[in-house]
């Protein structure tokens, strides 16, 4: 499926828009970092909590779990919230 | 890094120089300098000519990542580890093998374990400490986390792990407190030193959680707190109300250490488990307070300060707005103020923990990084300063390196 890729990830991806697979959200994370490695970290911390200043969309709906399910045709973006500093 | 390992390992076998009060050159002159500056907003590398006039910025690498230590393994003198992250994504460490012309992520960034479901396990905010391993362990880092941790790398800093001898400890994770027992901006895990004669007997220090010693390479840790000092009305025997701010071995004498504390400036020889307070001296007017602790790389007897105001709510600026570093040459019995060709008067930066150095000449030259993004440089030792760079971001580290 098509995962959206925000800004400050550019450096791992080199493309706003890639394609990764999953059957979970948890899944497309495992494969977005097997093609990009050390992406996931830079997002979801070790303990699998999402980090404070990041969002993730499916189909224009947040997601809050990573166990929820993804079906092929689903579109994914990752978003940074506008804070941070 | 010193260029005389002021964190140890370079300084083995140098001979102790303590009863010279200005050690005389012994060829060692001038030379040209590596300088490492980290920021809130990247990394600059300051290249010196011999004489430690002039520079050259190289920079910035990695513009907008919080960098929070930026060091050079003085065992290979190419490769440099930067701690890193940005205010939206998580914390990495990133490798440059070639001196910073390319950089590679590690693979394994310092993370705590991952905790069973329902259990709540830490998360690293961000790396703030590294420090090379011993000189015989070649590709061995430590580093220092917040909330605090300590992570080893046997890897030249692509993998790390966690130390489980403290990370895990109940007893120190009750002293590590939570998210607001801590420096502003998180708890942290600073100041690790290692003994030049035993890669096993470290030193390391919390904020809070006061200061500790391993004579087992991190499997097991003994405080090290009698005689300091803590915010008055608290009890000195609870570690969490311990702060200290930065703490040195001295790379001529390890058995010796300096500490900047939250509660004044200390002088500790072993065998002796008991810091003695030697900021008492300073002038009343500006007091004990401060962030850094510099040691000079051949003269255990001489150390450098910069005081900060930390009356009422704690300001964390010069005090009264005028800036001045402070010398010692007799292990703190007086101090001298250095502030020629500094600012006279109102001036409101500080000085972080990490942004103060030396480097390893003859005589030394003494760096300092401000919280308003100056950089400032001393060839001689701290008698006059001169501004290297303006307009950088906050300073949060600044080390040196020589350069061949």
């Amino acid at each position: 499926m098509k995962v959206l890729i925000p800004g400050p990830l550019l450096s791992y991806t080199k493309s706003r828009e890639v394609e990764a697979a999953g059957a979970t959200f948890a899944e497309l994370l495992s494969d977005l970092d097997r093609q990009y490695p050390g992406i996931r970290f830079r997002v979801i911390d070790e303990q699998d909590r999402m980090r404070r200043h990041m969002r993730f969309f499916v189909n224009g709906e947040q997601v809050f779990d990573l166990a929820r399910s993804l079906r092929p045709t689903d579109s994914v973006q990752i978003v940074q919230a506008l804070s941070g500093g | 890094m010193n260029i005389a390992g002021e964190n140890g390992p370079m300084a083995a076998g140098r001979k102790k120089a303590a009863t010279t009060k200005r050690p005389a050159a012994a060829g060692r002159g001038a030379g040209r300098v590596l300088a490492l500056v980290a920021t809130r907003k990247g990394a600059w590398l300051y290249r010196s000519d011999a004489s430690r006039r002039s520079w050259q910025a190289d920079g910035p690498h990695f513009l907008g990542h919080i960098i929070n230590h930026l060091v050079l393994d003085p065992r290979d003198g190419q490769t440099l580890l930067a701690a890193a992250k940005t205010g939206h994504l998580g914390p990495t460490v990133f490798r440059s093998t070639d001196l910073g012309r390319s950089w590679k992520e590690a693979a394994q960034p310092p993370a705590f374990p991952k905790l069973p479901e329902g259990q709540k396990g830490r998360a690293v905010d961000h790396t703030f400490w590294l420090t090379p391993g011993h000189a015989s362990e070649r590709g061995t880092w430590y580093a220092g986390t917040s909330p605090q941790g300590l992570f080893r790398s046997e890897d030249g800093g692509a993998t790390w792990h966690p130390v489980s001898g403290l990370n895990d400890n109940t007893q120190y994770r009750a002293w590590m407190g939570g998210e607001q027992d801590g420096a502003p901006d998180g708890p942290k895990l600073h100041s690790i030193n290692i003994d030049p004669r035993d890669p096993k007997h470290l030193y390391m220090a919390m904020s809070s959680g006061g200061v500790h010693e391993s004579t087992d390479a991190g499997r097991s840790w003994a405080p090290i707190v009698k005689g300091l000092e803590v915010v008055e009305g608290f009890d000195r025997s609870n570690l969490s109300f311990h702060d200290p701010h930065c703490v040195r071995l001295c790379p001529s004498n390890p058995d010796r250490l300096y500490q900047q504390n939250h509660c004044g400036i200390y002088r500790l020889d072993r065998p002796s488990e008991e810091w003695v307070r030697i900021g008492k001296s300073m002038p009343k007017k500006v007091g004990d307070v401060g962030f850094p602790m510099v040691i000079h790389p051949r003269d255990d007897d001489t150390v450098w300060v910069f005081p900060m105001d930390g009356q009422t709510v704690w300001p964390r600026t010069s005090p009264g707005g005028i800036a001045g570093a402070y010398v010692t040459r007799n292990a703190g019995r007086t101090w001298q103020r250095l502030a020629a060709g500094l600012p006279e008067g109102q001036v409101w930066w500080t000085v972080k923990r990490q942004a103060m150095t030396a480097d390893g000449h003859d005589p030394v030259g003494l760096y300092f990084g401000t919280t308003s993004g100056e950089l400032w440089a001393s060839r001689d030792e701290g008698s006059r300063w001169a501004c290297i760079a303006r307009h950088l971001p906050e300073i949060y580290a600044v080390e040196t390196a020589p350069l061949s």
